[in-house]
């Protein structure tokens, strides 16, 4: 098979790019768009699906196949698509209101069939595209258009849904960091079976700096908690936290009050770890783990479980003939 | 077994109608199912309707827990499963007591007495019983202790327990297997194939049908009673009895070959739709791809995704089911994708009456979406038209890239009659092709670009290159598919969408009347009112009055011809099982003073309720 050589340019569409400027959106299409070009991804077997909402708008601006469909079913339209064509590359994007609250059902259901998607979640904590409401992620106590007093929605942990959805692929990354989001994504992209990607994204207009701990200069540092498989947990300006385990839950500790085994290897095989991980923190206001919490390549995928059952049904019953099926109950003849 | 009667020479009928009735545990729907298909293979013509509770086991002896299955076995070309049973067999005095009072003037009735107990009698609300009471003199009782008969003729078969009393329904079924002169073997064939794993279950069964036939062959209480349904003298031709359910799947196994594309078809468990999703899951085959979504709208989302995918999709669903379908089938339509929604109609409104028939969702397919959404709607209106049915919406959702509406109703699903197979190799060619080309100035692909005489656009799949494009619920510019908020190109595409449907016209059949005498009176119906509709015209034209009667296949848009039509009849008469919906449609498009004939209690029409209301307009 011959290798195109790709560009950014050749997936970016004729139209206008119209999220408000400053929006972390562009920077994730930046980032989105130099991934496919270097990804081995033949272009028209892209197909980018979106629901509703500011992120939603992202089809329009690649140059790939795509659909923008309505509110919160684009993991139901992808998981369509994927089944029917296995042989694409069906990536779903759409914010944390799309993905999280109307779009729920869809969005687990895809993920424990594993569905081979990639489902890219740009999490804002706020909606965006109907000018901010408090959404589905957003923090207890706060103030939107829709709770003056204060919201008293207790948010979803997205990488905790993700996996209690029984995930095979759960990561985090962040807008403004674009090398990180490129390895994620091609660490999705290589994943067999379904991917959830959260990427925190800023709307500096209705929830600016809400990720302010881990993308200020003062403190981002000693915030993000960045995972790598097969090395030990630690993280700060100078490494000096550790994650460990204790009383059955992921703690941060100073690295050097404990002895270095007693330090967290991280194992993204480990469905238990990548959730004691995802306990780390709710809302990203301190230290956050960042990367790949889980990614099992184990679990079959089901596209290629429904090809599998066709392959069988044709190898043991031989293509289907139309008219000898509607003779199959039996059938009489009046002369 | 010989299959005729030995001692008593039997009293030929033209046609008998038998409804079984029991507890839903009784096994009464396989009994009549058995009975039904004896009577198949005999050569008489048939129609069936089954009735059942909407809850699972609904406690056992209890009016709601009774189930029943009516057939109407004629030696002509029947249309309906008739109105009122000749024969009632009870199993129960539930059965009994909520089945009575359909059962025709001395009519037969078949007892199993040893349900008439106390306790049982408690339950159905008996204060006396009234197998001593009086209360059934007026008909002929065939009283038979099946239980302990079924005890007995099991006995040295080897089953035990629960198992001994399970096949009392066989020794109905054979009781009337013997009074209406029907072979036991094709009983017997299907008994040791279903069985085949269990051969004591299967012995027990044979030997209880036997014990039933001999039953009623010896005992003095049916001595001379024995009738029987001479074949049917149908239009030659290969045959099957087929329920809706089955050949609506078939159809679109069908039709999805004649494009040539294969068929994937996403679903959420609903009565009475799901044996659509069982019937397609089988036949993986024929690279049929079924998808049991989470919920009603992944159903349709997923069958959009296949869709876009270069799939035939279909999502299948069931009343409640399409409100939950709306918001998605208005994106199938601004996508201008290829769609079939089935919706096997129930009774309504919210969770309504699950298993019963009604026709009233017309209204909800044609409007039952925001904004301006006009969309085809193709009904079938029996059993075994539901094949053709499948086959011409995936015609017109192909050829005219639109979602298109399949109805269907509980009646036509679960009913079955014989059909007339199609030849071999006859399956129409619907080829569809792909864009393989742009079609750009630039050498771009533009989505909305039409074919001047469909107003259909390409359906170009992923996977093409050079044709990378994207498409959206937000409105797009004319030609190039771009998002647009132009107002005169909103204008320009709600006129065109409602324009390509309508032009469908054009390319469906005119509507066929049937008016052999030169009737004033005309009888308009669509869906599955026409077996009982064309029932209740032969009786008025036997009468010797004249009437005519035209049936609708497409209710969107009608065929060009209807409105011509509809003002050469001075009446116009519109039954439907539902409070007046395509009156309303008749009347707004055609402003024709037409008279309806409604009804919504959970059953079919009877022929005697339409004959009635045309014989009054005469």
């Amino acid at each position: 098979m011959t290798t195109i050589e790709y560009t950014r340019g050749d997936f970016q569409s004729d139209q206008e790019v119209r999220w408000c400027p400053g929006c972390g959106d562009y920077t994730i299409l930046a980032s989105v768009q130099k991934f496919m070009a270097a990804s081995g991804i033949v272009k028209e077997n892209a197909v980018f699906i979106s629901g509703i909402g500011c992120a939603a708008r992202f089809p329009y601006y690649m140059s790939t196949y795509g659909m923008h469909s309505i509110h919160g079913r684009a993991p139901a339209v992808a998981t369509g698509l994927a089944t029917a064509r296995p042989d694409l590359s069906v990536w779903v994007v759409g914010g944390d209101g799309d993905m999280m609250s109307i779009g729920g059902n869809h969005l687990i259901h895809a993920l424990r069939r594993n569905v081979n998607i990639k489902i890219l979640m740009f999490n804002n904590q706020i909606y965006g595209l109907t000018k901010g409401q408090y959404s589905p992620t957003s923090e207890v106590g706060k103030r939107t258009k829709s709770s003056p007093m204060g919201s008293i929605d207790y948010p979803f942990n997205p990488m905790s849904l993700a996996l209690g959805a029984e995930a095979t692929f759960a990561a985090r990354t962040l807008d403004m960091d674009t090398k990180h989001t490129v390895e994620i994504l091609e660490a999705a992209y290589a994943h067999k079976g379904s991917a959830f990607v959260e990427i925190y994204q800023n709307c500096n207009v209705f929830n600016d700096k809400a990720f302010i701990a881990l993308t200020g200069k003062e403190d981002r540092d000693s915030n993000r908690i960045y995972l790598e498989h097969g090395k030990p947990i630690r993280f700060g300006q100078d490494m000096e936290k550790a994650v460990i385990f204790h009383n059955g839950e992921a703690t941060i500790v100073d690295a050097a009050s404990v002895d270095e085994t007693a330090i967290l290897v991280h194992d993204q095989t480990n469905m238990t770890m990548a959730f004691a991980l995802s306990r780390l923190s709710h809302s990203p206001t301190g230290p956050t783990p960042l990367g790949i919490l889980r990614s099992d390549d184990s679990r079959p995928t089901y596209d290629d479980g429904v090809s599998a059952q066709l392959a069988r049904a044709k190898a043991t019953k031989g293509d289907g003939n139309i008219d000898d099926l509607i003779r199959s109950l039996g059938t009489w003849t009046v002369k | 077994m010989s299959t005729t009667i030995e001692d008593v020479e039997p009293e030929f009928l033209d046609k008998v109608i038998i409804r079984f009735a029991g507890d839903s545990g009784d096994g009464m729907q396989l009994a009549g199912n058995r009975f039904t298909d004896a009577s198949a293979a005999f050569g008489n013509d048939l129609a069936t309707f089954p009735s059942f509770p909407a809850e699972i086991r609904a406690p056992a002896g209890t009016l709601p827990g009774v189930s029943s299955f009516q057939v109407q076995i004629a030696d002509f070309d029947i249309l309906t499963a008739g109105d009122e049973p000749d024969v009632l067999v009870a199993m129960n005095p539930a059965a009994l007591k909520s089945n009575l009072a359909d059962l025709r003037p001395m009519g037969t009735i078949v007892i199993n007495t040893e349900a008439f107990e106390e306790r049982n009698l408690a339950k159905a609300g008996y204060e006396t019983n009234p197998l001593s009471d009086g209360s059934l003199n007026g008909y002929k009782v065939i009283e038979a202790p099946m239980e302990s008969l079924t005890k007995e003729a099991v006995k040295d078969t080897g089953v035990s327990g629960r198992d001994v009393l399970r096949s009392k329904n066989m020794f109905a079924l054979g009781l009337m297997a013997w009074l209406y002169s029907r072979p036991l073997e094709p009983t017997i064939e299907w008994i040791e194939a279903q069985f085949g794993k269990k051969p004591e279950v299967a012995a027990a069964n044979i030997a209880t049908l036997k014990a039933g036939y001999n039953f009623g062959l010896t005992t003095e209480a049916t001595k001379n009673s024995a009738v029987s349904v001479k074949p049917a003298s149908l239009p030659p031709g290969e045959y099957t009895t087929i329920s809706g359910n089955l050949s609506l799947a078939w159809g679109l196994i069908a039709g999805a070959k004649a494009t040539g594309l294969p068929l994937f078809y996403g679903s959420y468990p609903i009565t009475p739709a799901s044996d659509i999703l069982h019937e397609l899951s089988r036949h993986k085959n024929f690279g049929v791809r079924t998808f049991q979504a989470e919920d009603e709208i992944a159903a349709i989302s997923a069958s959009i995704g296949a869709a876009f995918g270069g799939h035939l999709a279909v999502t299948g669903t069931s009343g409640p089911g399409l409100a939950l379908k709306s918001e998605a089938l208005s994106l199938a339509m601004m996508t201008e994708l290829p769609l079939i929604v089935v919706n096997v109609q129930r009774g309504g409104p919210s969770t309504g009456l699950p298993t019963k028939p009604e026709q009233s969702d017309l209204l909800f397919a044609m409007y039952g979406r925001h904004g301006e959404s006009p969309l085809p709607i193709v009904a079938a209106s029996s059993p075994s038209d539901a094949y053709d049915a499948a086959i011409e919406a995936i015609r017109i959702a192909a050829k005219y890239m639109t979602p298109v509406l399949l109805l269907s109703d509980n009646s036509v699903a679960t009913g079955s009659e014989p059909w007339r197979l199609p030849e071999r190799d006859s399956l129409p060619d619907f080829t569809v092709r792909f864009a393989t080309k742009p079609n750009g100035p630039a050498g771009e692909f533009m989505p909305y670009v039409r074919d001047p005489l469909t107003f259909a656009r390409q359906w170009a799949v992923p996977g093409t290159p050079g044709l990378e494009h994207r498409i959206g619920g937000l409105e797009k510019e004319e030609v190039s598919g771009n998002v647009s908020y132009n107002p005169a190109n909103h204008q320009l595409m709600t006129d065109t969408r409602a324009w390509k449907v309508a032009n469908i016209a054009n390319d469906i059949a005119p509507v066929a009347v049937d008016d052999p005498d030169g009737a004033r009176t005309l009888v308009i119906g669509w869906g599955s009112t026409l077996p009982v509709i064309k029932a209740a015209v032969r009786r008025v034209r036997n009468a010797g009055m004249p009437v005519a009667h035209v049936h609708l296949r497409h209710l969107n848009p009608f065929p060009a011809n209807l409105g011509e039509v509809l003002r050469s009849y001075e009446r116009v008469l519109v039954p439907e099982l539902n409070n007046g919906q395509l009156i309303r449609l008749l009347r707004a498009e055609y402003l024709v003073d037409a008279v309806g004939l409604n009804k919504v209690s959970a059953l079919p029409f009877k022929v005697t309720e339409i004959e009635t209301k045309i014989r009054e307009m005469i």
